[in-house]
């Protein structure tokens, strides 16, 4: 904890109202890097980042707005661009954050966060293995779930699967879609 | 260690580096049980989805399906009537005992103490026959659905529940004399696999692990989904000095099978009597959501994007097993090799979840 003044201890109870703090507070401060931030609900914010910007984003939520715990690392495919979408915690006032970072898809390369949170190694391993998004300063960035031998990334989209369905549904049989 | 190996419970492998009895080094090897979900999910309608996250992992279906539902209802924007929460309250914490109670019966082998499985394993079935009645199944019971649960409790459901309850509340004092009474257990727990707090949270440890290490994070409390707001219960946190060793960790989740027990209680008392237990949720969807929840292993949060199908675009799936994992080289170094199964059996390891 680099600024434990701001911190109170760990309660264990949701703070009330901390989510429209926590907006005013990122958007005073990247006024014009973080794009459409909004409450979706109690407790749950959202931003959309840029990849450039995404570290120094990160440091700022961590240290000063004490999102102490990274939930989850996801890479989508949205066959025009990636995204890595970053789920945040924190512990103090029970609040969610959720961060989206385009990338482009001829180029899916985006900072690694290990420097961060060590709970980023295992994640991000795993969104390269499964979708090919190359996280920069990884220390390990190897393959986590697959074979070593694995040659392709299947969670991506135009990794084939049988989309059929594997029978006729009443509706189908109907005459609908 | 590994892939077959008593201590595993699954399939995984950990590479341990020992000098003579010392391990200097640590290593795990998972992805033994991928099975792709988050890719079968996406040609699976969203509701049949509901069959897949039960066996994510076999010991606790229902807090993973509840947890999926969960997350497509805050992606459709439904809400669940007060019934439905109610109702999933009670099959959460019926789901969390057995599976702690699976927990203790594989933690107790571990130790050498056979006494212990069979115990445990033979409490559990109380549970299991409860859940049975509820769902149908003793295991992968299919029980939420998106927008409620599957059917209504069947009828003298909570006196059959306070029965078993009390039965299993008079068997709780036995275990304490069996595990806390016994100086062999404390002398293989204690001070064994120990993690700082600022380690554990910077690797991403949740549950009761993490609660384990004096940190009293609860998402039931801190984050309160379904009707968690209204139940008055105790996060169980480690208070005395020196925690995040496998003691720890085990007291963290003995406790929280008592306090589960008066969780279904209260629940039962507070749920409304009549009323619908479950809504038609839409056919397709587009937009994104997330929920966590407090699994019995720690933060299981489900993502979910739609693109407009009835299936859901990409769904990933949180797994706290798979971050606990990332942490066990710190808990397992400087440890003798012989207490590596005491330290990872205190984690609470399930494959099924683990690798996807």
């Amino acid at each position: 904890m680099s600024a434990p003044a701001l911190h109170p201890p760990i309660t264990g109870r949701p703070v009330p109202g901390a989510e429209v703090e926590i907006l005013a507070q990122i958007g005073s401060r990247f006024p014009d890097k973080v794009r459409d931030p909004s409450v979706v609900r109690p407790r749950v914010l959202k931003i959309t980042i840029d990849r450039a910007d995404l570290v120094e984003v990160a440091r700022y939520l961590k240290d000063v707005l004490g999102f102490e715990h990274l939930s989850c690392v996801t890479a989508v495919d949205w066959k025009d661009h990636f995204e890595s979408v970053y789920h945040l915690s924190n512990w103090y006032n029970g609040t969610i954050l959720q961060v989206n970072a385009h990338i482009p898809y001829d180029d899916p390369r985006i900072d690694s966060l290990v420097p961060l949170w060590n709970a980023a190694n295992y994640h991000e391993r795993e969104a390269w293995d499964l979708m090919g998004v190359v996280y920069e300063g990884h220390p390990n960035l190897e393959r986590i779930l697959l074979p070593k031998d694995f040659k392709f990334h299947p969670l991506r989209k135009e990794f084939a699967q049988e989309v059929d369905r594997q029978y006729i549904s009443r509706r189908k049989l109907k005459g609908g879609k | 260690m590994g892939p077959q190996h008593p201590m595993t419970h699954g399939l995984w492998n950990m590479r341990v580096q020992v000098d003579g009895e010392t391990i200097t080094d640590a290593a795990p090897e998972i992805g033994y049980l991928h099975r792709g979900y988050e890719k079968i999910m996406e040609v699976r309608e969203f509701q049949k989805n509901v069959v897949l996250t039960d066996r994510l992992c076999y010991v606790s279906s229902i807090t993973w399906s509840h947890a999926y539902c969960l997350a497509v209802e805050k992606m459709m924007g439904i809400d669940v009537p007060d019934r439905a929460k109610w109702m999933r309250v009670i099959s959460l914490e019926l789901q969390r005992v057995a599976s702690h109670l699976m927990w203790l019966a594989a933690f107790g082998p571990d130790l050498g103490l056979l006494t212990g499985l069979l115990w445990a394993l033979r409490e559990r079935e109380l549970f299991l026959d409860l859940i049975q009645v509820m769902a149908g199944a003793r295991m992968n019971q299919n029980y939420p659905r998106i927008g409620g649960v599957r059917n209504d409790f069947p009828e003298n459901f909570d006196a059959m529940c306070r029965r078993s309850i009390e039965h299993f509340r008079e068997k709780l004092v036995e275990y304490r004399k069996l595990f806390h009474d016994s100086k062999v257990f404390h002398m293989r727990t204690r001070g064994v696999g120990r993690i700082s707090t600022a380690d554990a949270i910077d690797w991403g440890v949740t549950g009761p692990n993490l609660r384990a290490c004096g940190v009293n994070v609860d998402l039931r409390r801190l984050d309160p989904y379904e009707s968690y707001e209204d139940v008055d219960f105790e996060p169980q946190v480690w208070k005395g000095r020196e925690g995040g060793d496998s003691y720890a960790r085990f007291i963290c989740r003995f406790n929280e099978l008592e306090e589960s027990c008066g969780i279904i209680l209260q629940a039962f008392e507070k749920m409304p009597k009549d009323g619908a237990f479950r809504v038609k949720p839409p056919r397709r969807a587009e937009g994104e959501g997330f929920a966590r929840t407090e699994d019995s292993r720690g933060e299981a949060l489900f993502y979910v994007c739609g693109d407009g199908d009835d299936r859901p675009y990409r769904v990933k799936i949180r797994s706290p097993v798979f971050c606990t994992m990332a942490a066990t080289p710190i808990m397992l170094r400087g440890n003798k090799l012989a207490d590596v199964v005491a330290i990872l059996g205190s984690i609470d390891v399930c494959v099924g979840e683990m690798d996807k």
